[in-house]
């Protein structure tokens, strides 16, 4: 098995997900199923093959090198849950 | 119920037969009337209206004016709230407009509403919604079955006759898969082709846009207008977008399609083999030589997918922390705890499943293993490819390997869900275009979908084909 309690534990708290234990029990279930079925692709022979991680065949062109102004903060804080002053807001980190 | 085409429409819009007003108010009422599919996350009938109102102020010639369009609730709009069919998401209001919808703006068209999918494109069913399912318009009485996914309120936007077009995106089937079960066209363009520019990001590597229709003229005129390079995204390409649809042309003498031998596998119902069967024979007789190829890699994409779509996706959804936009949880005693509360509550659970799943093959120790050797792998399925195109202009498979299923089918095995995607995800990890037509019924009268998959950039070789076969159909 590969994923177990602490391997759950780590990965929830790595993705900043809260889990109660029903739900860890279950994920330990799921993921371990579902990484025993990519196994497989260690049927394959890849040595001396790149990665491929950009699909696109284009050329990426140089844009001009001027500056845009394309947002204000007041749009950017337009969706924030909580805000104060022209910043997101969030609980106290330090005390 | 005879459905309009768009280009009928255009034409009927033109010679004045019929006004804009009135032809979003016959769509208007349709949408009233088929509330039970839940096709729409977002609708607003006043807000329709306005747009009626500010087209018929406006004597501009645009393309596409007065068109109902609805839109996937994956694309940021501003008139619209945008939610990704995520609780997450659930107040969020773009104050910027997608680089697709904006195109669909700029020519005249209509936005009807925001469709239904599931929760941020991950699924095949359109049931992780958290606005809950929607209903496929072609199921029985008491028999409701899915629309597919994870565009499915999109491709059931169009078969329930709702807008004359739709958007969805397609990471691994999204727009094929629900079009093979709704029964219309749905076209996922080359990687590249039109900008990811305000679409909530699922799997970069794969996303992309593309248009649900009744037809493959209509797709051909909806897909060059969402098409073009756009600087905001990075993998935009840089590409001359022809007139598809004024270069149509079903002549396919002399073509050659491939017919990929690994597309055979074992539990496909008999109906989906011989429509299959049936589309090449159309094709044969119309002078296509028949060429058959082999894409040894192709058993591998599923489980390569599952590898490097939720990796993509634990990096793109971190994003969602309730600090900038969206849901933030009551219970916040610290900055962590707001983090891992607002997650734990703002997520479902295939998301948070496909979360934790990127976050392990990407964490240190397994990398290399994981994600890596998928990307190794991708390179190979991507090559398989490249080399049979040498031999063939096209190639024809199934779209996918059954008919709508039933809503309640339990899902609860997330294998045996993901297996829904066996004939789309290949050409997604290779990039390439793919249309899903429908093409043939199966013992229930349910449709069954073609795929045609193209050569990079080549869509007007898929339209080509589809209309072909599509016009040798009806």
């Amino acid at each position: 098995m590969k994923i177990d309690k602490n391997t759950i534990n780590k990965i929830a708290r790595l993705s900043r997900i809260k889990l109660d234990d029903k739900e860890s029990e279950d994920y330990i279930k799921d993921l371990n199923s579902i990484l025993d079925w990519v196994e497989q692709l260690n049927e394959v022979n890849t040595e001396n093959v790149e990665p491929l991680s950009n699909i696109s065949s284009s050329i990426l062109p140089k844009r001009e090198d001027v500056s845009k102004d394309t947002n204000s903060s007041e749009e950017i804080l337009e969706n924030a849950p909580d805000k104060l002053e022209g910043f997101f807001a969030v609980p106290k980190v330090v005390e | 119920m005879s459905k309009s085409s768009l280009k009928q429409t255009l034409q009927d819009l033109e010679s004045k037969k019929i006004s804009i007003r009135e032809l979003n108010q016959d769509y208007l009422k349709r949408i009233k009337e088929k509330e039970n599919l839940n096709v729409f996350i977002h609708f607003s009938e006043e807000n329709v209206l306005k747009q009626i109102d500010n087209l018929e102020k406006d004597n501009s010639t645009k393309k596409l004016k007065g068109i109902p369009i609805a839109i996937k609730d994956l694309f940021c709009t501003k008139s619209m709230p945008t939610t990704a069919a995520s609780k997450i998401l659930e107040n969020f209001n773009p104050t910027y407009e997608s680089f697709v919808t904006q195109k669909l703006l700029d020519e005249g068209s209509v936005f009807v509403g925001k469709t239904n999918l599931d929760e941020f494109a991950m699924g095949s069913a359109t049931n992780t919604s958290f606005f809950g399912n929607t209903i496929n318009p072609l199921s029985k009485e008491n028999e409701p079955l899915a629309p597919g996914g994870s565009s499915g309120g999109s491709a059931a936007a169009v078969a329930a006759d709702l807008c004359l077009g739709a958007t969805g995106t397609d990471t691994g089937g999204s727009i094929r898969q629900p079009a093979s079960f709704c029964g219309v066209v749905g076209i996922k363009p080359t990687y590249g082709l039109c900008s990811r520019w305000g679409i909530a990001a699922f799997a970069s590597s794969l996303d992309q846009a593309g248009i649900f229709s009744h037809n493959v003229e209509d797709a051909s005129i909806l897909l060059q207008s969402i098409a073009g390079f756009d600087q905001r995204d990075s993998t935009s390409a840089k590409v001359d977008i022809p007139n598809y649809f004024e270069n149509l042309d079903d002549n396919l003498n002399g073509k050659t399609v491939g017919i990929p031998k690994e597309y055979s596998i074992d539990g496909t119902p008999i109906e989906i083999s011989q429509i299959w069967e049936d589309a090449i024979k159309v094709l044969e007789k119309k002078g296509v030589k028949i060429k058959n190829i082999s894409l040894p890699h192709t058993k591998y994409a599923l489980p390569t997918y599952y590898i490097i779509a939720p990796a993509e996706a634990s990096s793109n959804l971190a994003r969602y922390d309730g600090v900038k936009y969206g849901f933030r949880s009551d219970e916040i005693n610290s900055l962590d705890e707001m983090y891992e509360n607002t997650r734990a509550q703002g997520f479902g659970r295939e998301v948070k499943r496909r979360i934790l799943i990127g976050t392990y093959v990407l964490s240190a120790g397994y990398y290399d293993a994981y994600y890596l050797k998928a990307q190794k792998v991708r390179k190979l399925i991507a090559d398989d490819f490249n080399k049979a195109f040498k031999e063939c202009d096209f190639i024809i498979t199934p779209t996918a390997p059954s008919a709508a299923f039933p809503l309640n089918e339990k899902q609860n095995d997330p294998i045996k869900m993901y297996l829904n995607d066996v004939f789309t995800v290949p050409a997604s990890l290779a990039g390439l275009p793919g249309i899903s037509i429908p093409f043939g019924k199966d013992k229930n009268n349910l449709p069954l979908g073609i795929q045609i998959l193209g050569k990079h950039f080549d869509e007007q070789q898929v339209f080509n084909a589809a209309v072909s076969l599509e016009r040798s159909y009806e």
